[in-house]
């Protein structure tokens, strides 16, 4: 048996299981976003129709579509720069020479990282209650007024946004980590020797050695970011009044609650296009930046 | 600075990041032990007065707890164990098989790692729809029996096997399956236990396409179970909180269990991706 066929044999169960149930769909997904394809065509696939580019032309008409879209960058600009500072912060603590129990400390700051979405997002529900939420309750000790974080539409997203950060700070962390120890203690050595102060070897050796590192997590933050889902639904189902509702939840709402799937699929695609553009904007900067 | 003083700021700072990010599983642990309704109290109580395991009982006896950790078991095992075997094979193909455009093929692949998996869910959903397949056990299996990050963990870690082993083999009359089965796949246990636990947490953490493509309750999973539970009984604080202990506890455990391999994918996954 030749070698070539012997590898296509090997490929043939991975590629078969992502070519059915990945690379098709996503290539469906574009052509349903040029159909109307609803509840009618559900029931008989003959009342389907091409409609064009119709559905992207109504979703730039659509209030809600631009709302959810400004929740879903409010939550990308402002929880991505917290996510990875917390990342980072915690990572130079770990690093730190002075740091005890740094295994402990990493176990535990890991931990939320594995936990279950829904149900971490649940215990923040309660800890954010308004009445018997330990949140409010820690204000009214410092003297403060309680807040209605999750019924509040100016309190919900910033509430969604430090759920996201106690979840998933732990994964970049890991990165950064080892993106810090893999910086040679020569270099700081030969700074130490110079006289540079602790800012400035952090300045001009860390935060240099650690760009490459820090362009990846950025990119994959982003990315991930941007597909925000369970967080809204379990804690404020898209509300209140719209204020975080995301692109996904729109999508999902679009799709399986009205089974309006042509114009579902053209919000997930427009979706796609986004992290696309945001991706490849971050790469062109961070190369333009590597070479200034 | 002080030494003494930097060292109690560092450590401080180490604590306090740490209780943060522990205590809410803490709260749930406790919140999940008090007698129904007392969680709802005023000043909110950190710890159970008098401990109990009824808010457990309720769960497994009336809310069907039992059948849901069952569903999240079965389908969990069932995607990690059919991903270790399609991904364990393609990994080795782009590691250690030559063929033409192999290079081209796993760089198509890695570029496609770009569309979010939420793009495919819709007409993924029609198509199962018509094989039949939506609100079964299968649906929620057969999109995730092979991953693109699976396929480059292994492709990254197969590399290192020196090809004059393999070569050797074939000198004495191997045959290829037999190569992969008796001389890679022992070299690759490794690997094989971090990518299981990776494609174990995250089946067992995943939700969107569960909630989508499972319809019926019979078949819902832990986090299909425990939000739609949140919606019913949002009052049942205490009740809720062992839900989520019981959704939480089996994977943090596999993690504490499994760090080190879970860790090191991590690594491996994303440093040089």
């Amino acid at each position: 048996m030749s070698r070539g066929r012997t590898a296509w044999l090997f490929l043939t169960p991975a590629l078969l299981v992502l070519g059915v149930f990945f690379f098709v769909p996503v290539l469906g997904a574009l052509g349903l976003s040029l159909t109307d394809y609803d509840l009618y065509a559900l029931a008989d696939i003959r009342n389907l129709r091409f409609v064009g580019l119709h559905n992207y032309g109504e979703l730039l008409q659509r209030p809600l579509f631009w709302t959810a879209l400004g929740n879903t960058f409010y939550f990308v600009v402002v929880g991505v720069p917290l996510s990875i500072g917390a990342s980072l912060g915690t990572a130079l603590l770990l690093n730190s020479p002075l740091a005890r129990m740094k295994a402990f400390h990493r176990t535990v700051l890991f931990a939320p990282v594995v936990t279950t979405v829904v149900a971490v997002a649940v215990i923040w529900r309660y800890l954010f209650n308004t009445r018997y939420g330990l949140v409010n309750h820690a204000l009214a000790v410092l003297g403060l007024n309680p807040v209605d974080w999750l019924g509040d539409p100016h309190w919900a997203m910033p509430t969604i946004i430090a759920f996201a950060v106690w979840k998933n700070f732990g994964y970049n962390m890991i990165i950064l980590l080892a993106g810090l120890q893999a910086v040679p203690p020569e270099l700081y050595e030969a700074a130490r020797i110079d006289g540079a102060s602790r800012w400035r070897q952090f300045r001009h050796i860390t935060l240099p050695m650690l760009r490459p590192t820090m362009v990846l997590v950025m990119v994959l933050t982003v990315a991930g970011y941007f597909q925000l889902f369970a967080e809204p639904y379990v804690m404020t189902e898209g509300g209140p009044l719209q204020s975080t509702t995301s692109v996904l939840y729109l999508m999902y709402d679009d799709g399986f609650k009205w089974w309006n799937f042509g114009v579902a699929s053209a919000v997930a695609f427009a979706l796609f296009g986004i992290i696309l553009a945001v991706t490849m904007l971050l790469l062109r900067l961070a190369r333009r930046g590597a070479a200034a | 600075m002080n030494p003494r003083l930097a060292r109690w700021l560092v450590n401080g700072a180490l604590f306090g990041c740490a209780a943060v990010a522990v205590l809410p599983l803490l709260w749930m642990l406790s919140a999940s032990l008090m007698p129904a309704g007392s969680a709802s109290s005023l000043p909110p109580p950190l710890l159970p007065a008098q401990p109990t395991l009824d808010n457990y009982r309720a769960l497994f006896a009336r809310a069907g707890m039992g059948r849901y950790l069952l569903n999240s078991l079965a389908i969990s095992g069932a995607i990690a164990a059919l991903a270790l075997v399609c991904n364990l094979m393609a990994g080795y193909a782009f590691a250690k098989l030559r063929f033409a455009g192999r290079e081209r093929l796993f760089r198509a692949l890695i570029g496609a790692l770009l569309i979010p998996a939420q793009v495919a869910m819709l007409p993924l959903f029609l198509l199962l729809k018509y094989a039949g397949l939506v609100n079964s056990y299968a649906g929620a299996i057969v999109p995730g029996m092979a991953t693109l990050f699976g396929i480059y963990l292994v492709r990254e870690f197969a590399r290192s096997v020196p090809d004059e082993l393999l070569e050797a083999a074939r000198i004495d009359g191997a045959g290829e399956w037999r190569i992969f089965v008796q001389i890679m796949l022992p070299l690759l246990k490794p690997v094989m236990v971090t990518l299981t636990v990776f494609t174990f947490l995250a089946a067992w953490n995943d939700f969107m396409w569960p909630l989508i493509v499972l319809t019926g309750q019979e078949h819902y999973t832990l986090p299909l179970a425990l939000a739609s539970l949140v919606r019913e009984h949002s009052e049942d604080t205490e009740l809720m909180m062992a839900g989520s202990v019981v959704t939480v506890l089996p994977v943090l455990v596999l993690f504490l269990a499994l760090q080190r391999h879970y860790l090191q994918g991590l690594l491996l996954g994303s440093v040089k991706g």
